[in-house]
């Protein structure tokens, strides 16, 4: 194992899901980034508000983080633009497509034993690991 | 309130994304890449993440499940509809350009704050896919989805 954080991934993954029921609590609505994001973005959405919110939050935790001390990685990309591209278009098609991505599949689905959701989990799951499988050790060497 | 609630909440994901160390690529696909396993450089956390996030909130929704919402009228449970094709294919989808780059929504919307062009690059495109899809989307027709309004993600 490398790189293995145990502490700080169980921290995380109890703040996103703490976030997670909060946002039902308070707004009644699920937590799936790339819903709140398509519907922020798409022109027929109606109630606009609390989606520019949580994307704002979102953006806003980074600088929170970085002044209380914790240290804010530069995203490394694995490869060139075109890729990124690439990737960035897949991922806005398929989380719409298949209606969720890692949050709204991953954690609110799987929470609730949504068979959808844990189909579409095991799917996009088994599909990464291939397509990493396929870029690190086999088109890579 | 429900604005402000929803910006709390927001912060709090956003937070869980930075000290679980998720907004790294390289961290994620440390953990996809399970053929590194044999060699020692496999990296477990992201399962740990997800296992911690859905304890709480596997705990958590029980607990809010009968109640209605604090801040607006009514809560917006996903309706249990049939695995079809639309979400096998885009769950393969997904999970491909996710292989390619180590992004998913979350974690690039966080990243916008550094500011870096791959991030930006990422989030430009991820738009216009989802863009792309409601384009497509609204020239079929209709199906009979939830009408009570934009996002229908069903989780």
């Amino acid at each position: 194992m490398a790189n293995f954080t145990p502490i700080s991934a169980a921290i995380g993954g109890a703040l996103i899901g703490l976030s997670v029921v909060l946002l039902m609590l308070f707004n009644g609505r699920i937590a799936g980034i790339s819903g709140i994001f398509g519907g922020l973005i798409s022109p027929q959405t109606s109630d606009r508000g609390w989606l520019l919110a949580f994307v704002v939050g979102l953006i806003a935790a980074p600088s929170a983080a970085a002044l209380a001390g914790f240290t804010v990685p530069t995203p490394q990309m694995p490869g060139s633009f075109v890729t990124t591209a690439v990737g960035g278009l897949l991922v806005g098609l398929g989380t719409k497509l298949g209606s969720g991505c890692t949050s709204g599949h991953g954690i609110c689905g799987l929470a609730r034993l949504s068979p959808r959701s844990i189909a579409a989990t095991g799917i996009f799951m088994v599909t990464a690991v291939v397509v990493v499988a396929l870029m690190r050790h086999v088109i890579e060497g | 309130m429900p604005v402000f609630a929803s910006l709390i909440c927001g912060f709090i994901f956003g937070l869980g994304l930075v000290i679980s160390g998720m907004t790294q690529p390289t961290k994620v696909l440390g953990f996809l890449d399970i053929f590194a396993a044999p060699s020692g450089g496999w990296d477990p956390s992201l399962a740990v993440v997800m296992a911690a996030g859905l304890a709480v909130t596997s705990i958590g929704y029980a607990l809010v499940r009968r109640r209605a919402p604090l801040f607006d009228t009514q809560s917006r449970w996903p309706a249990a509809t049939p695995i079809d094709r639309p979400l096998v294919t885009g769950a393969v989808l997904f999970g491909i350009g996710w292989g390619l780059v180590g992004l998913c929504p979350g974690p690039a919307i966080v990243n916008l704050a550094t500011l870096s062009p791959g991030v930006i690059v990422f989030v430009v495109a991820m738009a216009v896919g989802m863009l792309a899809h409601d384009l497509w989307q609204s020239r079929r027709t209709t199906t009979a989805r939830d009408l009570a309004g934009a996002p229908v993600a069903d989780g």
